[in-house]
């Protein structure tokens, strides 16, 4: 087994299923920042939040995989990524441990998936005692297009 | 309070050293000149602009200018200039380079364009000027003849183009073969500061972009303020002044109520105040009503992130002092779609549709008398003028009423002939203008100028007249200008003399598709003045029915608002059929939002322009007509 297989992952938890997200990708995590509504927006966007003099698009991650709203959400995180020089926030329930996981151990996302789990789903490893989900980012933020957006 | 922002100067400070070096290097004699270093911009921006800017001022002393020798031969100063400027413009922030070099050779950058096979020749013959030479932003696209360590590698342009677009700015490109060329880089605002007005709604802040704010109302629901909102068939209206304004509720648009009951109920007990901004956007006001008004504060426009790019109501979004984020309102996007609101909305009434009318189609109307008790009406933005002529000047030639006019002869003319012109004091005269012919109409009292709705109830057969109309709840002729035109210059100059475009003699063919009648009598006969051929259609439907009938014309003319099939469709669907798909198609329509310029320029119209605006109409129907007359 080569070090170059090897891919670091930062574990989150999401309504009890773990997810994982390449560490890399992940620039800032945080907890409890204000929220400025907007309005019209598609359903998956939460708000626009200031992180350091940056605007920040919160996603919730629960409305995009159709998951109902977490009811304490008090304690509810976040984990900032990039994409397309865009920074997103991602709430999710929990941040947990880092993982560093072999990349041949991947395995295709089960076909009986949930279409829209299956959508943001890059793979699936075993863990021991659970299994977690590669959540790719570009399909997670890639909403706009095909959710209707009210005119 | 005023933000800080670095001026332009910043990103141009390394340039005259960069200058300096380049012309030992070349063997140039160079000059840069700066104007406008302080303009302030976002610094953000001005990271993106820095390293464009200095390529095209490489680019300018490179390629644009010519070596000294060459300079003197061509009758030019031996020293080259390379002009920077920048300045603030109606939103935009616009900074141009400008060398006086030799130009871009537009033969030289076919054979490129046609070597690298970015174009086909036939494909480049149709081409303007401009189009042509804007190739050199394309990739990989240089006509240095050689490449020297400053430039000619043929990456650059493109690079710079694409700096520029990110950030939502536009670079056009300007030269004349051996006069010099000028780059003109725009920014909008989204990245500049703007002065907006923060109000809330909802518990939810916003921020209004202050230059379209006109004012600010205090109304109440019941009667304890001047202002008053009412309603009618549950559209709020307010009474301002002398006009009627329409209201629109920001909760509502935003569909904030809902989610805000307890903010609702809190509303109430705040008490039955609300404050409207009233906005213009182009012709057309309206009111927002908000829960309240704070301070307003320069801020900085951010562009909103890209998933929300088909927000059409926000223009922008900011961090405000306190560290929250707010959003930045639209005024274009709220005024169409609170528009839109009405003429979609299942159970519109007819009320309502004529409500979404009055918005759309409100033109200014002069109101006058002549010759009965009835008032009569004439768009203002057909009059030139309106002047008191002493009925002592009136003199007679060729058995027609002129007077001295500005040094020239203006035939009067009254709209009956059975109206008698005073025998002596001061008359008051309308005088309309078409091209370098002015023509004055004698009326006995001008009354009034009254915005308003036009729908022209009762067509006409009169000539004279284009038909009658409730103005100020009073029934109006509406006179026909053209008309008024013809019968003063059809016989004085004859037919010939009236058509200026008609270079072969045969009269252009105009096809005007508008579903208002009005606009149709309108503006028949002022193209018919100005001779055209015209034909009239009332939706795109049934001017598509005319193709089928094998007819031709030379330009179509279409609205763009129409039932059954609207101008888009109908500008596609000629564009998809070789039939008339040579055609040039000009739209006109009462509001010009850039997104519907670009969309109409998407879907193949050649021009886009406003309602009401006759000149420009004339002038780019003659353009277009030239343009694809020369490109044949």
């Amino acid at each position: 087994m080569t070090a170059s297989n090897m891919q670091d992952y930062v574990t989150v938890l999401i309504a009890d299923q773990l997810f994982g997200i390449p560490v890399l990708e992940v620039h800032d995590v945080l907890r409890g920042l204000s929220l400025t509504k907007i309005p019209l927006a598609p359903p998956e966007v939460a708000g626009a939040l200031n992180l350091r003099g940056r605007i920040v698009t919160a996603i919730d991650v629960r409305k995009r995989l159709g998951l109902p709203k977490l009811e304490d959400d008090e304690n509810s995180m976040s984990i900032v990524v990039e994409h397309q020089g865009e920074p997103y926030s991602l709430m999710i329930d929990n941040v947990g441990e880092v993982l560093s996981l072999d990349l041949n151990e991947l395995q295709p996302s089960p076909v009986t998936l949930n279409s829209c789990w299956k959508e943001i789903s890059g793979g699936v490893y075993r863990l021991e005692n659970k299994l977690l989900v590669l959540m790719q980012i570009e399909q997670l933020l890639n909403f706009a297009d095909n959710s209707t957006i009210a005119a | 309070m005023k933000p800080r922002l670095p001026p332009i100067g910043n990103a141009w400070s390394k340039l005259p050293r960069i200058v300096r070096d380049l012309s030992h290097e070349l063997g140039k004699k160079i000059d840069l000149v700066m104007h406008g270093a302080e303009t302030e911009l976002d610094r953000q921006v001005l990271e993106l602009i820095k390293d464009p800017l200095t390529h095209m001022v490489r680019n300018s002393a490179d390629h644009g200018l010519e070596m000294p020798e060459d300079r003197v031969a061509s009758g030019k100063q031996q020293t080259g200039k390379i002009v920077l400027e920048a300045f603030h413009e109606g939103g935009h922030i616009i900074i141009k380079i400008t060398d006086d070099g030799r130009g871009l050779n537009s033969e030289k950058i076919k054979k490129k364009v046609v070597e690298s096979g970015l174009a086909s020749e036939a494909e480049l013959e149709g081409m303007s000027k401009q189009q042509i030479q804007n190739f050199i932003m394309r990739a990989g696209f240089s006509t240095a003849e050689k490449v020297t360590n400053v430039s000619g590698r043929g990456v650059g342009m493109d690079v710079v183009r694409s700096n520029i677009e990110k950030i939502g700015g536009t670079i056009v490109l300007t030269s004349e073969e051996g006069e010099g060329s000028t780059f003109t880089i725009k920014i909008p605002l989204t990245l500049a500061i703007v002065s907006a007005l923060i109000v809330e709604c909802c518990g939810e802040r916003f921020a209004v972009p202050q230059t379209s704010v006109v004012e600010l109302v205090r109304a109440s629901t019941n009667n304890n303020s001047d202002h008053t909102i009412e309603m009618i068939n549950g559209s709020p209206v307010l009474r301002l002044r002398d006009h009627l304004l329409p209201l629109v509720h920001l909760n509502e648009i935003m569909r904030l109520e809902t989610a805000a009951d307890e903010v609702a109920d809190r509303s109430e007990v705040k008490g039955s105040e609300e404050f409207i901004i009233v906005i213009q956007v182009a012709s057309f006001v309206f009111g927002i009503v908000v829960d309240r008004v704070f301070d307003t504060e320069e801020i900085v426009v951010k562009p909103i992130a890209p998933i929300l790019k088909n927000l059409s109501i926000f223009s922008g979004n900011t961090i405000l002092g306190d560290g929250s984020v707010i959003m930045i309102l639209d005024p274009n996007g709220i005024a169409a779609m609170s528009g839109d609101a009405v003429v979609n909305s299942d159970d519109a009434s007819k009320e309502e549709a004529s409500q979404a009318r009055t918005q759309d189609e409100k033109i200014a109307l002069l109101v006058f008398r002549a010759g009965g008790k009835d008032p009569k009406a004439v768009p203002l933005s057909l009059v030139a003028r309106l002047e008191e002529i002493d009925v002592g000047t009136i003199e007679e030639a060729n058995g027609k009423k002129v007077v001295q006019y500005r040094g020239q002869l203006m035939p009067l003319t009254t709209i009956d002939d059975d109206i008698e012109i005073k025998e002596e004091g001061r008359q008051p005269v309308l005088v309309f203008s078409d091209q370098d012919r002015t023509m004055g109409l004698v009326v006995e009292e001008i009354v009034d100028i009254v915005e308003d709705q036009l729908d022209v109830e009762m067509i006409s057969d009169i000539d004279g007249y284009v038909g009658s109309a409730v103005i100020r709840e009073k029934a109006t002729d509406i006179i026909d200008v053209g008309y008024c035109l013809s019968k003063c210059f059809g016989s004085w100059f004859g037919d010939a003399e009236t058509r200026p475009f008609g270079d072969n003699g045969g009269k252009q063919k105009v096809l005007l598709v508008d579903d208002s009648p009005f606009f149709r009598n309108m503006l028949v006969p002022l193209l018919k003045t100005a001779g055209y051929d015209v034909s009239t259609a009332e939706n795109g439907a049934e001017a598509l029915k005319k193709r089928d009938t094998g007819e031709t014309f030379d330009i179509i003319i279409s609205d763009i608002e129409m039932p059954e099939m609207d101008g888009f469709t109908f500008a596609e669907e000629i564009k998809g059929d070789d039939r008339w798909n040579g055609t040039p198609i000009v739209a006109l329509s009462s509001h010009t939002t850039p997104g519907d310029f670009d969309r109409g320029r998407a879907v193949g119209f050649s021009d886009y322009i406003a309602k009401f605006d006759r000149d420009s109409l004339m002038s780019a129907l003659s353009q277009t007509l030239k343009e694809c007359g020369s490109a044949k």
